[in-house]
């Protein structure tokens, strides 16, 4: 009942753990859907583009956003300026300052978030149809017109930091930090995105005007609208919020990077329960095996309680309470991580069981019936986990978006998985799980030798 | 503290975490015949509810069972999540996993969650699956065959859900001492999860017996939120759980009740791993089922207005102005059967102590109880729930568990839908009262999280 931990941070102050979505951006893995959604695409007088899925029966408005660039653009030394920006948005904006904003935007109704990733900046806000005039001046401020003061910054860093502070001696944090070093070396994804206290000492309030300008424009900016507004509302909405930024980013490019894998990292803790992470290749979200990848991917581990590594770990043996493989797929990179917390007397038994599991489906692949219920799966899916309020649909659309899989993917997906054949899930099986992964393991010794 | 079969992905217990699980669906704005609420009785004494949603095609299917931690026997801790688990095992009619490869063939999703108070299991699904559903929902009520080889396993599996959410996490540790020390009578002291030496001794004959005890459609409740029109859901279910035997009456659920709390207490829990220190405070309070009209409803304010958000007088006073704080808030946890917690918190940053924030937390529950809170910030923080509960009908998942958590405590459906007005009806005068009546400092339990000595800064 009592929680120390349910606390209020408005910024992500690296909460992370050593699960799967850890230093990764989780893509929602293959995503398809239904055509009970009609997505309208409104282009706006100064040309800013957003899909609209027109709805009257709940009397609110989702707006979900993002912009391309994300922690990758922050300046070498000012790692975590991006995601200090992310918690100044409400903090003060064109004539009103942090209080009068805050003040405004609770009596508007509405609720305004914006968040940071490895790849982009995203924003949202959802506010009841009735008070949407106050609620997107409001947003319109905050996009356009943040204004940056010097105390809110301090106030914000400070938090930030003491997030930092605390999960200094948090093993699985400092693990985490040490893995994304091991596999991405010097490449902007092995940096942190919250910064480190030398780093964000160095932030100004110049440092984020311009990191705004540069990363809140409409050349990369992505938006979508779910709720009770028409197109030509919204038209006008889209102008107000968005038209008046500039018109190109100035982003730094970003190489591609590829994981470091065939490598074994053991961090000795005394922990009562091991941690093992396994990074395989992946599959980008553009390759023509992306759909073959997901579905054997789901097959291996991403069934809630049906995959072949549920099986094996959990409900065969009890040697874990979770298990799963998930594709990573960036903006700059892939892989395949499979991830499980296990007794420590027995993860030497549970590694040999991953691995004789990832052995098993990159010689084998899966049987025609596995792929039948994958591909079931997928299909349904959809619907239950993407479309289910105005928010994940918009935030599905704007993932739909960033994706490049156009306003009819919803359509196509069906056909699309529909078309892979079991030998294309075999080769992408051999193709990603016949490499040595980069393994690591966070605990005290290993009981035994692996057998894996 | 809610226990799932799985780790969560959706929604369903962030749902609960928000401190919304009051909330209604009748307002003014919308046409009342878009969201009335059906609900009727079995025969066999299930309850029903129907909560209408046809945005989309998915429907949310939900048994929940009037069982949790706290009804569980002295020593057999644990049992109430334990038997959950089990419940993912075979039946005589259909061998393990087939419910699972149901659910995953149409892309749905399933889960279960364990509370104090209750047990759930759910699937969303598309409408055209729902009777199958109920189907196999309904025949695990009764048919489980729970044998020694399945249950070995599954004990090592939630000894490892143990080590993952408690043992590894120092504050997750402290919490379950902190509320062992709060609670002195009542079984809420006892954690979700059950403690660890008991669970390592739960077996089928426990099992059996819990489930013998406790699972029968006159001690659950069926909640069908989404597509789908309450006639179908009543027919659905008569074929269905309809024919599931009315298991023996079971007696009110009266448990030991906390007795006078006179002193202060304190527990503290140092760790290697923990760099900045925190604290939390808790009381002994009233939940919607146990207190007198219109306490609950205050209490809920008052934690609103006092530590619910960045605009709380916690958040703008210690971490906006003093800056003394990195967090700060407060929590009531209302859907409880009996007596539940009222708590703060907080940590410092920079160069501030503990004690100063601790102290500071301490000052705005004085000047609460002393001046009481302003009418504008009372305004406000109904305003809050009354938008929440807008919000809170974009998610279906979010209205079934608003009703199941309710009717599994005790509530009925009125009093989900006279909530608002309730509310509505809280004045300052008593936002102070119960402040005054339920936050003695002198009788408080605080939690302190500290860094091992030994290590510096």
């Amino acid at each position: 009942m009592t929680t120390l931990t349910a606390m209020r941070f408005r910024v992500l102050v690296s909460a992370m753990t050593l699960t799967l979505a850890l230093m990764f951006l989780v893509l929602p893995a293959v995503v398809a859907a239904r055509a009970e959604v009609r997505i309208q695409e409104v282009k706006s007088d100064k040309g800013i583009t957003a899909w609209l899925v027109e709805d009257y029966s709940v009397p609110i408005i989702a707006i979900k956003f993002r912009f391309d660039g994300g922690s990758t653009q922050d300046p070498l030394g000012k790692e975590g300026l991006g995601n200090l920006m992310t918690g100044l948005f409400d903090e003060g904006a064109g004539d009103l300052d942090s209080e009068a904003f805050q003040t405004k935007l609770d009596e508007a109704g509405a609720e305004m978030g914006f968040s940071e990733s490895k790849d982009a900046v995203g924003g949202g806000m959802r506010m009841l149809a009735d008070r949407q005039d106050e609620a997107f001046d409001l947003l319109e401020l905050a996009v356009e017109k943040p204004r940056f003061d010097q105390a809110p910054i301090d106030r914000m860093r400070s938090q930030i930091i003491s997030g930092i502070v605390a999960n200094a001696r948090d093993p699985e944090t400092q693990a985490s930090r040490k893995w994304a070093e091991a596999i991405y070396s010097s490449h902007p994804y092995a940096r942190p995105d919250t910064g480190t206290e030398a780093s964000l000492a160095t932030v100004t309030a110049e440092d984020l005007r311009a990191f705004h300008k540069a990363n809140f424009t409409r050349e990369n900016l992505h938006v979508a609208v779910v709720g009770a507004i028409d197109a030509e509302t919204l038209k006008k909405r889209l102008d107000e919020v968005f038209g008046d930024l500039p018109e190109k980013a100035q982003l730094r490019p970003v190489e591609r990077a590829e994981p470091k894998l065939g490598q074994t990292m053991h961090i000795e803790y005394p922990l009562p329960q091991t941690s093992l992470q396994l990074v395989y290749p992946g599959v980008s979200r553009e390759a023509p095996d992306f759909l073959a990848a997901a579905l054997m991917d789901h097959i291996l581990g991403g069934g809630t309680f049906s995959s072949r590594l549920f099986d094996e770990v959990r409900e065969k043996r009890g040697l874990a309470y979770s298990v799963s493989s998930a594709l990573i797929d960036q903006a700059h990179s892939a892989s395949l991580v499979i991830g499980t917390a296990t007794r420590s007397d027995r993860s030497a038994e549970t590694l040999g069981v991953i691995r004789d599991v990832v052995r098993k489906m990159a010689e084998e692949g899966p049987t025609e019936a596995e792929l039948d219920a994958a591909k079931k799966y997928m299909i349904g899916a959809y619907a239950i986990n993407n479309l289910d309020s105005s928010g994940a649909i918009a935030g599905t659309l704007v993932d739909l978006q960033t994706d490049k899989l156009g306003i009819d993917y919803i359509q196509r997906r069906v056909d699309l998985i529909n078309a892979v054949k079991l030998d294309d899930v075999k080769a992408a099986a051999r193709k990603l799980l016949s490499v040595e992964p980069a393994i690591m393991i966070l605990g005290p010794k290993l009981a035994e030798a692996t057998k894996g | 503290m809610i226990l799932g079969f799985l780790r969560a992905k959706g929604s369903l217990p962030a749902a609960l975490a928000l401190g919304l699980a009051w909330a209604a669906p009748a307002l003014a704005e919308v046409p009342p015949s878009d969201w009335t609420v059906t609900s009727f009785t079995l025969d066999n004494g299930m309850q029903v509810v129907v909560i209408p949603d046809h945005r989309a095609p998915i429907v949310t299917h939900m048994v929940w069972y009037k069982v949790g931690s706290a009804d569980e026997m002295p020593g057999k801790s644990g049992i109430a999540h334990f038997f959950e688990h089990l419940m993912f095992k075979g039946t005589a009619n259909h061998k393990a996993g087939e419910f699972g490869q149901k659910v995953a063939e149409i892309g749905g999703s399933e889960n279960a969650f364990t509370t104090y108070d209750y047990t759930a299991y759910h699937q969303t699904v598309t409408p055209a699956a729902l009777e199958t559903m109920m189907s196999f929902e309904a025949d695990r009520m009764r048919n489980l065959v729970l044998t020694d080889a399945v249950i070995g396993p599954e004990r090592d599996v939630i000894l490892e859900e143990r080590r993952a959410r408690v043992e590894t996490n120092p504050g997750a540790l402290l919490n379950e001492e902190v509320d062992a020390t709060l609670f002195q009578n009542e079984p809420y002291r006892i954690p979700v999860i059950g403690w660890m030496h008991e669970i390592e001794k739960l077996n089928r004959v426990d099992a059996t017996a819990f489930y013998n005890q406790y699972y029968a459609p006159n001690n659950a409740i069926l909640i069908v939120a989404g597509d789908v029109e309450p006639d179908t859901v009543k027919a659905l279910a008569e074929k269905t759980y309809g024919k599931v035997a009315r298991g023996p009456d079971l007696p009110p659920r009266i448990r030991p009740k906390e007795p006078e709390h006179n002193t202060k207490r304190t527990v503290e829990l140092t760790d290697e791993r923990v760099s900045i220190p925190s604290f939390s405070k808790a009381w002994v309070v009233p939940s919607y089922q146990t207190a007198k009209a219109g306490e609950a409803e205050a209490l809920d304010l008052l934690s609103e207005i006092l530590g619910g958000g960045n605009r709380s007088r916690l958040y703008q006073g210690l971490v906006v102005k003093d800056g003394i704080a990195s967090s700060a808030g407060a929590m009531f946890e209302g859907t409880m059967v009996d007596d539940t917690s009222f708590t703060v918190y907080g940590a410092p940053r920079g160069e501030a102590g503990l004690e100063q924030v601790e102290a500071a937390v301490d000052v705005e529950i004085r000047r609460i109880i002393n001046d009481g809170v302003t009418a504008d910030e009372l305004d406000k923080a109904k305003d809050r729930f009354v938008r929440a509960m807008i919000f809170a009908r974009d998610n279906q998942s979010s209205m079934a568990n608003i009703y199941g958590s309710t009717l599994a405590t005790g509530g009925t459906v009125e009093d989900i839908e006279k909530w608002p007005e309730r509310v509505q009806a809280v004045t300052v005068d008593q936002i102070k009262a119960v402040a005054a009546k339920y936050l003695n400092p002198d009788h408080s339990v605080a939690g302190y999280l500290l860094p091992s000595k030994t290590v510096e800064k």
